[in-house]
């Protein structure tokens, strides 16, 4: 058994170990075992174990969900370059919910004001208010008092929202491509590119250039002369 | 339960496969000895793909690569952290020494920042300047030619700066600047700060056949699955393997003791093996710790024995004293010169490209030794908190902050890349009353007594860091940026970090020609017990505002010739 399979195996054991009457919402075992291997990114079985646990429960309801994915279009709406759905923005904020347990209360709190709020505003939920409507409701909690020593209960709870929805849209796919981080891939890093200098008014130090890389020789094995200065 | 002994006779024992144990390990076991490595840790090579984190994405977890396993975020190469299960330590007091732990082959080196600076000439000495510490019993002649082979085993870039304490090595060429650090270049130097390129263990060119060179994806945190830069397990214990060594690694396995003999002699050491929780000796001739400063100290004062009744090696008194970290500050600058940036890939390498070494005359100082500066910012990959208050720094432009929509996505685009950070890393002075000692009160999951700390830090350590905020503002000044953040006040220590939090325990096992004031002598042997060496920061007199691992590792080596000599003296 390689190490692949003995933590889906640990893991399922787990699962039958009775992991499944812990959760309010069970997926069924082989939604959860292909849901551990789409992230592939060097847990130890430790972490496997414990990110297994948390995608196999489901913690906030459907509603819930819905008011969430509403409320993360309404932060930010779809644009031609990505949408929150694109960004799989709900789903990392209900994963979240589960690693953070402290964010638990705090969200789920706060979804249940925006319903009151918009129940006595306008004699229904927020989801099933008209936009003008939520953004009526936003407009009201959205901007922090910068004077404030401490912000109500329901602007955190927007900033909250807010910076899970930015957060996890700007660390997705489409995100990443929209803010235009152009790395994590190998390449041979040569400086800063000269028009960037030249915008800044910057330059490299005449005297600072024999102390850098000649990517031309990076493969040629390193000497040395006695005195330490580089000979290849 | 019985203590099951293993059959294999060892040359020597190394306690920990670190930076320290893994040059005990290549050195002595490519003399011929035999050697067993005991690592409490799994085993780990960043080459193997189901450990491997570095090149992924942030949306390939689920988390986006929040800390939430792991102290540095869910990608750093570190299993363990301030906290480990099973695992726990307590304070004295009101201490607050955080002890970070990595619990793996090669262990902290995997993560490490590859800051790989030279003790010089005066770091050695530092009694002598003010009076204050204690002086090493070597000097930095003693040191150079190992610093050297170091250079030219390991590999780090730098410069030739002809700097008296800032000592030149060989070194591999140095990164070009980014834009930030530029602009920092820019606002140092006006305010006469040294800024020079910066020294690290990765491979901006061949060393050798067997590692591959820096592919710039600025990952060292992850450690690199091409061995680019330098983690102890993929550069030294992988070649002393692969070398036809004879090399047992044992991982997964907690050591407990040092075991001796009648005469008081270290036989081998006890372990708890974490997969069948049995304990386990091994023999050998010599004991080699490199488990942590303060991990090895907790193994000595744990080898209680009618021969040694107040701990190995302990007869000073001295083991755990002398605890200290370096000290640390940090601060964050916003510049609006590096609003609205063109993008390119600007990863570089893991870590600065250029900083500032210590560049002041202490006569003019209200704090004794040093620090200092590294360097951070720039245009990188996007994880779990970017993007959090998109738009707070509109405040500083006249403009909203808060609100929802897509102006949004212009806020975060138009700030990402212009704001960076400054850190200061200096030397304290280490004290007597800086300690760690065993718990009577408290056992790991092991059933091993576990470590409780006094730590506090004096007005040295306080004005330093006084002092590092006070530059960090002029040179954001010079900058046109806006500092970011309340100046820390006295009530804040001035910002110093809780000791522990640089992550370079030194000391508890110090070094010294006097048995009674000392643990090991200059060639990091118990004066208690002549098979018994420590190879780790324990040793270290004094810490000096460089970065400790190129000095564990050409004292280690140094150590392990040390070795060799002995036993083929046969006088151990």
């Amino acid at each position: 058994m390689n190490r692949r399979d003995s933590i889906r195996s640990l893991f399922l054991g787990s699962m039958a170990g009775g992991l499944a009457l812990e959760s309010c919402v069970s997926a069924p075992e082989e939604t959860v075992s292909q849901k551990i291997w789409e992230y592939q990114y060097g847990r130890t079985p430790t972490e496997a174990l414990r990110d297994g646990k948390l995608l196999a429960t489901q913690y906030f309801e459907n509603s819930e969900i819905n008011t969430i994915t509403r409320l993360a279009n309404l932060i930010l709406p779809p644009s031609p370059e990505g949408s929150i759905e694109d960004a799989g923005v709900p789903g990392f904020i209900e994963f979240m919910a589960k690693d953070f347990p402290g964010l638990q209360t705090r969200i789920r709190g706060g979804l249940m004001w925006l319903d009151s709020y918009s129940n006595r505003s306008f004699k229904t939920i927020f989801l099933n208010c008209t936009e003008d409507q939520q953004h009526e409701i936003l407009d009201q909690i959205a901007f922090p008092d910068p004077d404030a020593k401490e912000q109500k209960q329901e602007v955190q709870f927007f900033s909250l929202m807010r910076n899970l929805v930015m957060t996890g849209y700007f660390t997705s796919e489409v995100g990443i491509k929209e803010l235009g981080y152009e790395g994590n891939q190998p390449n041979v890093w040569n400086g800063v590119p000269d028009d960037v200098l030249k915008d800044h008014g910057m330059s490299y130090d005449e005297s600072w250039l024999p102390k850098f890389v000649d990517n031309s020789k990076r493969n040629d094995l390193a000497t040395w002369d006695e005195n330490g200065n580089l000979t290849s | 339960m019985q203590i099951i002994e293993n059959e294999k006779k060892y040359d020597v024992i190394i306690v920990g496969s670190g930076a320290g144990g893994g040059m005990a390990t290549k050195v002595l076991a490519d003399s011929g000895l035999k050697v067993a490595v005991i690592e409490a840790g799994p085993f780990f090579d960043p080459a193997n793909p189901d450990q491997q984190t570095q090149l992924k994405w942030p949306y390939q977890s689920p988390r986006r690569g929040a800390g939430t396993t792991r102290a540095f975020g869910e990608f750093d190469m570190a299993y363990g952290g301030w906290e480990i299960d099973g695992e726990p330590y307590n304070q004295v007091g009101d201490s607050q020494f955080d002890w970070f732990r990595s619990r793996m082959l090669g262990g902290r080196t995997n993560h490490w920042g590859r800051i790989s600076l030279r003790f010089g000439p005066r770091d050695f000495k530092g009694k002598d300047r003010d009076g204050l510490g204690e002086n090493w019993p070597i000097g930095y002649e003693d040191v150079k030619p190992y610093y050297d082979k170091v250079d030219k085993l390991i590999g780090v870039f730098g410069s030739k700066e002809g700097m008296y304490n800032e000592p030149d090595g060989y070194f591999l060429p140095a990164p070009k600047p980014r834009l930030h650090e530029l602009y920092y270049k820019k606002g140092a130097e006006k305010s006469g700060v040294k800024v020079m390129p910066s020294r690290l263990s990765i491979l901006t060119k061949r060393i050798n056949n067997e590692r591959g060179i820096c592919f710039y994806c600025n990952q060292c945190s992850r450690s690199c699955s091409v061995y680019g830069d330098f983690s102890a397990g993929s550069c030294l214990i992988f070649p002393a393997q692969k070398s036809g060594g004879q090399v047992d690694l044992y991982v997964n396995s907690m050591v407990r003791e040092v075991t001796v003999n009648d005469e008081g002699k270290a036989t081998g050491v006890i372990y708890i093996d974490k997969e069948d929780r049995k304990e386990y000796r091994v023999s050998g001739k010599v004991v080699v710790l490199a488990a942590s400063a303060c991990s090895s100290a907790r193994i000595l004062l744990n080898s209680k024995s009618p021969q040694h009744p107040n701990g190995l090696g302990n007869s000073s008194n001295m083991v755990g004293k002398y605890l200290h970290d370096s000290t640390g500050s940090d601060r964050m600058a916003f510049v609006p010169d590096l609003m609205n940036r063109k993008r390119y890939n600007e990863d570089g390498v893991g870590g600065m490209h250029l900083y500032s070494p210590w560049w002041l005359d202490n006569k003019k100082l209200d704090f004794p030794r040093g620090y200092h500066i590294e360097v951070w910012g720039g245009l990188g990959m996007p994880s779990y908190g970017t993007a959090f208050d998109p738009n707070s720094l509109n405040k500083y432009l006249g403009l909203k902050v808060g609100g929802y929509g897509n102006g949004l996505r212009g806020d975060v685009k138009k700030f990402y890349g212009s704001v960076m950070g400054m850190s200061g890393r200096g030397e304290s002075i280490a004290s007597v009353d800086n300690y760690c000692e065993i718990d009577p009160s408290t056992v790991d999951e092991f059933g091993i007594p576990v470590l409780r700390f006094n730590y506090n830090w004096s007005d040295h350590e306080r004005k330093q860091a006084r002092h590092m905020h006070n530059t960090f503002e002029e040179i954001i000044h010079n900058m046109d940026g806006t500092v970011l953040g309340d100046k820390p006040g006295k009530d804040k220590d001035y910002g110093l970090l809780n000791p522990g939090r640089i992550i370079h325990e030194v000391g508890t096992t110090r070094m010294g020609s006097d048995p009674k004031k000392s643990v090991v002598n200059e060639f990091e042997q118990l004066h208690d017990v002549e098979n018994v060496f420590i190879v780790d920061a324990g040793p270290f007199v004094s810490q000096a505002d460089k970065n400790p691992t190129w000095t564990i590792l050409a004292l280690s080596w140094r150590t392990s010739e040390y070795i060799i000599d002995q036993l083929k003296k046969q006088n151990i």
